[in-house]
């Protein structure tokens, strides 16, 4: 079961509250969580990863375990804490601008 | 008509203004969708509780929303827009070619008679249309792939589509505009198009009179007579008799002739509004003056109209979607400024009154008679 934190943006438009939970089978990667996060909650497609590029888009960032992952390749392995749900995945809007 | 309803984007979310036929007292909701750029809001003529609403934000791209009960609820609907085919380069600020490259939608057109069909216009420029309800979107690539469209060069805010007006009568023809590509229309439903932009006159370029190239701020058209176009360019205010075919300077009297929006009175074809600034250096109106103003020969002859709107240390500006009539008699006219007020008038301009006065920057106004 991976977690994951949204900003406040990205929440109200999956209309969710707090963490999600999501239970990814495989090698826990980036891409994989993304993938299962789009699948479950459609409307976020196109807002974290870039529709043409399915890059992150460029005032997004990636945090995990008080650790910067944004430029990590999407299918590298995420830290093991993510992996066992004892820290969650956390999308963040950067800080920039009003 | 049973009342009215104003459709307002803002910088950090959408508002709706409603009142009766009086047009007196209005009830506000809102923000909808606070904190994000709501660059237009707009409903189908041909089912008012269809609402369309273009939601974007630097962070997390670019949203459709869709309501089918006039604005109470909003779903997310699709928001790829991607272009066609080989993308190809446009001009940057610079010099250089630049790909093309989505960043926005500017501007939601509805189709008068099927509220499952809107046109969409882009930054970087291209039209897009949904047939499904804003389910999916495809471009109409023949627009971005003119052969001028290499030459093409984004104006201060961006090279965007912000102009769709689909002509009532003749079905195939559309005109869009660009800024600072100009003015184009298609004959063909939008397969090929043709600039439209012969009479138009722009110092900063260095060929004046180029084909392309001009800073069309808006297009304006009354749906009785397709053939009757009006113009507010950067500099300029223009009319056209032959659909786009040649233009004609019609600033006449106007203190200045810069400015964004204009509109067409509902009943009245030959009667129009403008809101001057001062110039495109300062985006304020002059004497910081709020004063918007009307024509009621199709141009040339220009009257102020300030009842109720501030005289003194005004400094905002009107955005090119900001401007609106509504279909009552007497016909009500409406503005939204950088300042957050939105003005409304219920007697074609003669006088004014704020309807709300401190919202985030307004970017757009539309305005719904409801049955």
């Amino acid at each position: 079961m991976i977690r994951v934190r949204l900003p406040a943006h990205l929440t109200h438009l999956a209309q969710v509250r707090g963490e999600i939970r999501l239970d990814v089978v495989g090698p826990i990667t980036q891409r994989l969580v993304l993938d299962a996060l789009e699948a479950r909650y459609p409307m976020l497609r196109g807002t974290i990863r870039d529709h043409q590029t399915g890059r992150r888009r460029p005032f997004v960032r990636f945090y995990a375990c008080e650790e910067d992952l944004s430029n990590e390749s999407p299918d590298a392995p995420l830290p093991d804490r993510v992996v066992t749900g004892e820290e969650p995945f956390l999308v963040i809007g950067a800080m920039a601008g009003g | 008509m049973s009342g009215v309803r104003v459709l307002v984007g803002t910088r950090k979310g959408a508002f709706i203004l409603a009142a009766d036929g009086a047009r007196r007292n209005w009830e506000v909701s809102g923000p909808h969708f606070g904190g994000w750029e709501m660059y237009h809001v707009t409903g189908s003529p041909a089912d008012p509780n269809r609402l369309y609403a273009s939601q974007s934000s630097g962070w997390f791209g670019q949203l459709i929303q869709r309501s089918d009960d006039g604005g109470r609820s909003w779903q997310p609907v699709g928001n790829e827009f991607a272009y066609t085919g080989e993308v190809g380069d446009h001009l940057w600020y610079d010099g250089t070619p630049r790909p093309w490259e989505f960043k926005r939608i500017w501007h939601l057109e509805p189709s008068p008679d099927d509220p499952d069909t809107v046109y969409a216009g882009a930054e970087d420029a291209a039209l897009f249309r949904s047939t499904d309800g804003g389910g999916s979107w495809q471009e109409l690539p023949g627009l971005r792939t003119h052969e001028s469209g290499p030459g093409w060069q984004p104006g201060a805010g961006g090279m965007c589509l912000h102009t769709i007006i689909l002509d009532p009568v003749n079905r195939d023809r559309i005109f869009v505009a660009i800024s600072a590509a100009g003015a184009f229309r298609t004959d063909d439903g939008g397969t090929t198009w043709q600039p439209i932009n012969r009479g138009l006159v722009s110092q900063q370029l260095p060929d004046p009179d180029a084909e392309v190239g001009h800073c069309v701020h808006r297009l304006a058209m009354h749906p009785s007579r397709p053939d009757v176009l009006f113009m507010q360019k950067h500099w300029d205010v223009m009319r056209s008799d032959d659909a786009g075919g040649s233009w004609r300077e019609v600033s006449g009297d106007l203190p200045t002739d810069f400015g964004f929006p204009i509109a067409v009175h509902a009943h009245e074809p030959e009667t129009i509004y403008v809101a001057p600034i001062t110039s495109d250096s300062e985006h304020y109106p002059p004497e910081g003056k709020l004063r918007v103003y009307r024509s009621r020969t199709g141009g040339n002859e220009w009257e102020p109209l300030t009842t109720g709107l501030p005289q003194a240390n005004c400094y905002v500006n009107v955005l090119r979607d900001a401007m609106a009539v509504d279909t009552l008699d007497p016909c009500g006219i409406y503005f939204g400024t950088t300042g957050g007020q939105v003005y409304g008038s219920a007697d074609g301009g003669d006088s004014w009154a704020p309807i709300v006065r401190d919202l985030p920057a307004v970017l757009s106004v539309e305005v719904q008679a409801l049955p």
